[in-house]
């Protein structure tokens, strides 16, 4: 069965790289355009890993992911961070609303696919 | 979709960004500090840099990234978004735009302009940054913002590629199977990240051959166990040739929420053997994992994982925490940021479709006309209820039809927008002092028209900046403010768009307009002319007053260019100036290039429409209000002052012979320059709008005629294109016209 | 009516005839959209004397040519029984004002003769050979040196 990838970024480019990637991954993509899209989207489609961007109009990643946790259904699932964005402190800040690995952008198709093998079963 | 065409939409994707980076660079000029503004023009760098990296655009890249660090300054308070620092940040604006316009059509920017702006915004940025060297494509992370040696990559193991730690563990490349000891506690925060401890046990298994033991002794009875908390620990034994860093890759994730040690195995032989916990060899590949296991190792594992679900099932069981529903976090969260954006969704439509949908609308408007025309013809008494049906029929395809065109109007804000980027530029290069305010940015209008608003409105902008407004001295002298302004505003009247350029410069020279126009003998010596009539001297052919060839206005290439472009729209553009203050420009657009308000008239046995725009009124000649003049002439007088009669029949070769103006019926017009015209034409049918039809398509333009449509009767009706038809029947130089309007 | 556009044998072509005058005439069957009954034109001012005016074709303004005078015959002047043929001339689409249709041939290239020497320039410039059919003599006409599409009628 495939596994069911969320993604959450406000660039189209991003949207559409992710999309061609993890299709060809043999993934069934959700997008979503910003968190909040992102927590409506959350609901119906159930996925088994989520990747989200950090910098979003509306509803931010950090945002996003802590209402992801705030999920009963959605405590414990993976939940990997796409951005630019490396200091310290965000890493710290994004770990903290409780992602659960990172990626950085750009990003190298295989090891998007390797971190998300890494982290579903 | 294939690499060009996302490559395509992430340029497209950059125009966007783009205008928000303007729009909200602009608000911030303003004084507009509000962090949901700063963030958005902080997104949109980040957005276009996060974009440009994928494809390998490395100089939009460096240049992006060193601006979005100055923005992240901004950003965090640590920067003050004063003047001089909102004139950097514009200035970086427009190259961005510039390198990116570059990386999409092959072009170049001048190296130059953006290593001097990079310099002042790493100094804004107060030297937190490091030398701005473009970062290697792909692999490469953005430099951290605390001092750190000029080293290629990250820090901190953030991302997934091998060398994820200090040198200080030194841990050799592993070329040769190394036996490491791998200790492994998680927190109970690994779990709440989404972390599966078997799956990295799985991935550890698959860097090399493991046993494993799993400690199991902190596991509390099933009552006191709290369904979050990680009991469990393992002791791995890997022999692997990934070395150290291939352990920790592994664990990359999870490793601030674990207590996780790595060490060479040591054959220590007075360690005492009793104390070492019993290790299972591990199969190579836990993969089995990802299935069912049937081996008692991949089951003791299997057993631990089962136990953490046993657990999850029953943490789910025993919350009864209340929690917000998602949906409630959501609009809180909402709530709390702002939306910039305007309200309502919004769809990609391709213009095709659109373009189509609203030729069939048109076609489906004629097909109306024609049928209520068959029913009047056919039936004059017509039963009530056919032409209540009918007429209700008009009022739907109307509604369509209004519907439609509203699909294609668009705001007028990119225009001006980009118009506020040629002030800037414009005004640097002649070193003067200027700023561009906009109104009714929002007042839309259809996409053709705007398409080509652009062109003549940079010209006159430009104009504005060149000519118009002062040097800053000499403004000062005048006791004005040495910064210029110019205004530029759109609004909605009378159903067409009006959009005025003001600006607050000297206005126009009229003595050397006047004595330009008599050098290119436009007007006679003598002729005696009110202003206006002077001012809008600007807009005859081949009048430039510009002394040399400035750079920037270029050569010739003045406001007839302008008014010509203005009116191929079927616009029409005037201009009145107070010397010393300043002059305006007045530009009125139809809001659509599809549909047109015409009088249906009939010129010698032909069906022609006449905009309705272009028309003053409409006369009954009477034989006392005719008078001949010189050969050919005729005037008509209205009031007290006399207009000349154009025979539009005559002038489209539709008759040989002059028709007696008092046969028919006159339409007063109002000509561009100021004069006006009584038009002959045999009768007035009625008015309508209707549909515009390109002769061009399948033919070539015709003068004297703008366009075609189709009416009721499913005939081809021309459009009469006035001011073509006026200036045919000049048949004489300007001076004697001027002598002749105001004779008598 | 129009006709659908058939699979042509190798060295074979489809061709419709017409007849203007006491002559006959054909095109290439490729460049024709339909066949129409005549409509009154509506003129357009300054155009040259074989442009009738312009029709509504459907929504679309399409110019009437009347091939009579574009082919340097003595004029023939339109009548209600006479035909429309529309026809695409490279991006435009013209109708082209004709007596009648008469067939629908199907000819391979040996069939057609070359034009004969006596023709003028004008003919010169639009045939493109002659075809015999049950003793008629056919014209070939290429529609595209008629109407260059460079066509500016600068008034």
């Amino acid at each position: 069965m495939k596994k069911k990838v969320l993604t959450v970024d406000d660039s189209r480019t991003i949207r559409n790289m992710l999309l061609v990637t993890l299709n060809n991954a043999g993934f069934e993509t959700i997008q979503a355009e910003d968190g909040v899209e992102g927590l409506e989207v959350l609901e119906e489609c159930n996925p088994d890993v989520i990747v989200t961007d950090i910098n979003m109009p509306r509803l931010d990643g950090f945002g996003f992911i802590e209402g992801v946790r705030r999920n009963e259904k959605y405590r414990a699932i993976p939940i990997l961070v796409l951005t630019t964005e490396s200091d310290a402190e965000k890493k710290n800040r994004a770990r903290q609303a409780g992602a659960t690995g990172w990626i950085v952008k750009p990003f190298d198709p295989t090891k998007l696919i390797d971190a998300i093998e890494r982290v579903t079963a | 979709m294939d690499m060009n065409e996302i490559k395509e939409i992430f340029f497209q994707e950059c125009e966007e960004q783009l205008a928000e980076l303007e729009s909200g660079l602009l608000k911030m000029n303003d004084g507009d500090h509000d962090p949901e503004t700063i963030n958005a023009v902080f997104r949109a760098v980040h957005s276009i840099k996060g974009g440009a990296g994928a494809f390998g655009l490395d100089d939009l890249v460096a240049f992006a990234h060193v601006f979005e660090t100055t923005l992240d300054c901004v950003r965090s308070n640590k920067l003050e978004p004063g003047p001089e620092v909102m004139k950097v940040m514009l200035k970086s604006a427009d190259v961005l735009a510039d390198l990116t316009n570059a990386a999409r059509d092959g072009g170049s920017v001048e190296p130059s302009r953006s290593s001097s702006l990079v310099k002042e915004l790493e100094a804004l940025a107060n030297g937190e940054l490091p030398q701005a060297s473009a970062p290697a494509p792909v692999a490469a992370a953005p430099k951290p913002a605390a001092k750190a040696a000029p080293a290629p990559s990250d820090d901190s193991g953030f991302q997934p590629i091998p060398f994820s730690f200090d040198d200080d563990f030194g841990g050799a490349p592993a070329v040769t199977a190394q036996t490491f000891d791998v200790s492994f506690k998680p927190r109970r925060e690994l779990y709440a990240k989404g972390n599966e401890a078997a799956l990295l046990l799985r991935d550890l298994s698959r860097i090399g051959e493991m046993s494993i033991h799993c400690d199991m002794d902190s596991l509390p009875p099933l009552d006191d166990l709290d369904p979050e908390a990680a009991y469990f620990s393992w002791k791995v034994q890997t022999t692997t040739e990934k070395g150290e860093e291939g352990i920790r890759t592994v664990f990359e994730f999870a490793e601030w929420d674990c207590d996780l040690e790595i060490k060479l195995h040591e054959e220590t032989k007075d360690a005492p053997a009793g104390e070492e916990p019993p290790m299972i060899p591990v199969p190579f590949d836990l993969s089995i994992l990802d299935g069912a296991g049937e081996d008692t190792v991949a089951e003791a594992v299997d057993a631990a994982e089962t136990a953490s679900n046993v657990v999850k099932l029953a943490a789910g069981a025993a919350k009864h925490e209340k929690k917000e529903t998602p949906a409630a976090a959501a609009a809180a969260a909402a709530a709390a940021a702002q939306n910039n954006n305007a309200a309502g969704q919004t769809i990609r439509v391709d213009l095709d479709r659109v373009d189509r949908l609203i030729n069939l609308v048109g076609e489906l408007v004629i097909n109306q006309a024609m049928l209520s025309q068959s029913v009047i013809e056919n039936d004059n008494n017509g039963t009530s209820s056919i032409n209540m049906g009918l007429e209700e029929l008009q009022q739907l395809t109307r509604e369509i039809q209004d519907s439609v065109m509203a699909i294609r109007a668009q705001p007028v804000k990119p225009v001006f927008q980009r118009m506020s980027r040629i002030v800037r530029e414009v005004a640097d290069m002649v070193g003067k002092s200027i700023r561009l305010v906009t109104e009714g940015e929002n007042t839309e209008v259809d996409k053709t028209v705007i398409d080509k608003l652009a062109e003549p409105l940079t010209h006159m902008i430009r104009n504005a900046v060149d000519h118009g407004i002062e040097s800053p001295e000499k403004r000062a002298a005048a006791g004005k403010d040495p910064e210029g302004t110019i205004k530029l505003t759109a609004k909605h009247r009378s159903g067409r768009i009006v959009i005025e350029l003001v600006d607050d410069g000297a206005g126009i020279n009229r003595e050397r307009v006047k004595q330009k126009a008599i050098d290119n003998e436009l007007i006679a010596a003598d002729a005696n002319l009110t202003d206006e009539e002077i001012d809008n001297l600007i807009f005859a052919p081949g009048f430039s007053t510009a002394d040399k060839i400035s750079d920037i206005s270029g050569r010739g290439v003045g406001m007839d260019v302008v008014k010509r472009s203005i009116q191929a729209l079927g616009g029409r553009i005037s201009i009145t100036s107070r010397p010393g203050h300043g002059s305006t420009f007045t530009m009125s657009l139809p809001l659509t290039l599809a549909v047109l308000d015409g009088m249906v008239v009939t010129v010698a046995g032909q069906t022609l429409v006449v905009p309705l725009t272009a028309i003053v009124e409409t006369l009954q000649p009477e034989a006392q209000n005719i008078h001949s003049f010189g050969a050919n002439q005729r005037l008509i007088s209205i009031r007290n002052s006399f207009c000349p009669l154009v025979d539009v029949g005559r002038i489209l070769n539709f008759r040989n012979t002059q028709a007696n103006p008092i046969d028919g019926v006159a339409l007063l017009v109002e000509s561009e320059g100021g004069g006006q015209r009584a038009l002959m034409v045999d009768a007035i049918q009625g008015q309508r709008q209707v549909v515009i039809k390109s002769l061009e398509a399948n033919y070539t333009h015709v003068p004297g005629i703008a366009a075609a449509t189709i009416l009721g009767d499913g005939r081809v009706a021309l459009i009469l294109d006035v001011d073509a038809v006026v200036s045919a029947s000049r048949g004489q130089s300007l001076k004697q016209e001027m002598s002749l309007a105001v004779a008598g | 009516m129009s006709y659908a556009v058939k699979n042509l044998v190798e060295g074979a072509r489809e061709l419709i005839a017409f007849r203007i005058g006491d002559q006959e005439f054909c095109v290439n069957i490729m460049s024709v959209r339909e066949i129409r009954g005549w409509t009154p034109a509506t003129p357009l001012p300054h155009s040259p004397s074989y442009v009738l005016g312009v029709i509504n074709l459907r929504g679309a303004v399409l110019p009437i040519i009347n091939l009579s005078i574009r082919l340097g015959m003595k004029p023939v002047e339109p009548e209600a029984r006479h035909v429309i043929i529309v026809a695409q001339v490279g991006a435009k689409v013209v109708g082209l004002l004709v007596e009648a249709v008469s067939d629908i041939l199907t000819v391979s290239d040996d069939n057609i003769q070359p034009t004969p020497e006596v023709s003028s320039d004008l003919e010169k410039q639009y045939a493109r050979g002659i075809l015999a059919i049950d003793k008629r003599m056919i014209c070939l006409i290429e529609l595209g040196a008629l109407f260059p599409d460079a066509e500016s009628e600068a008034a």
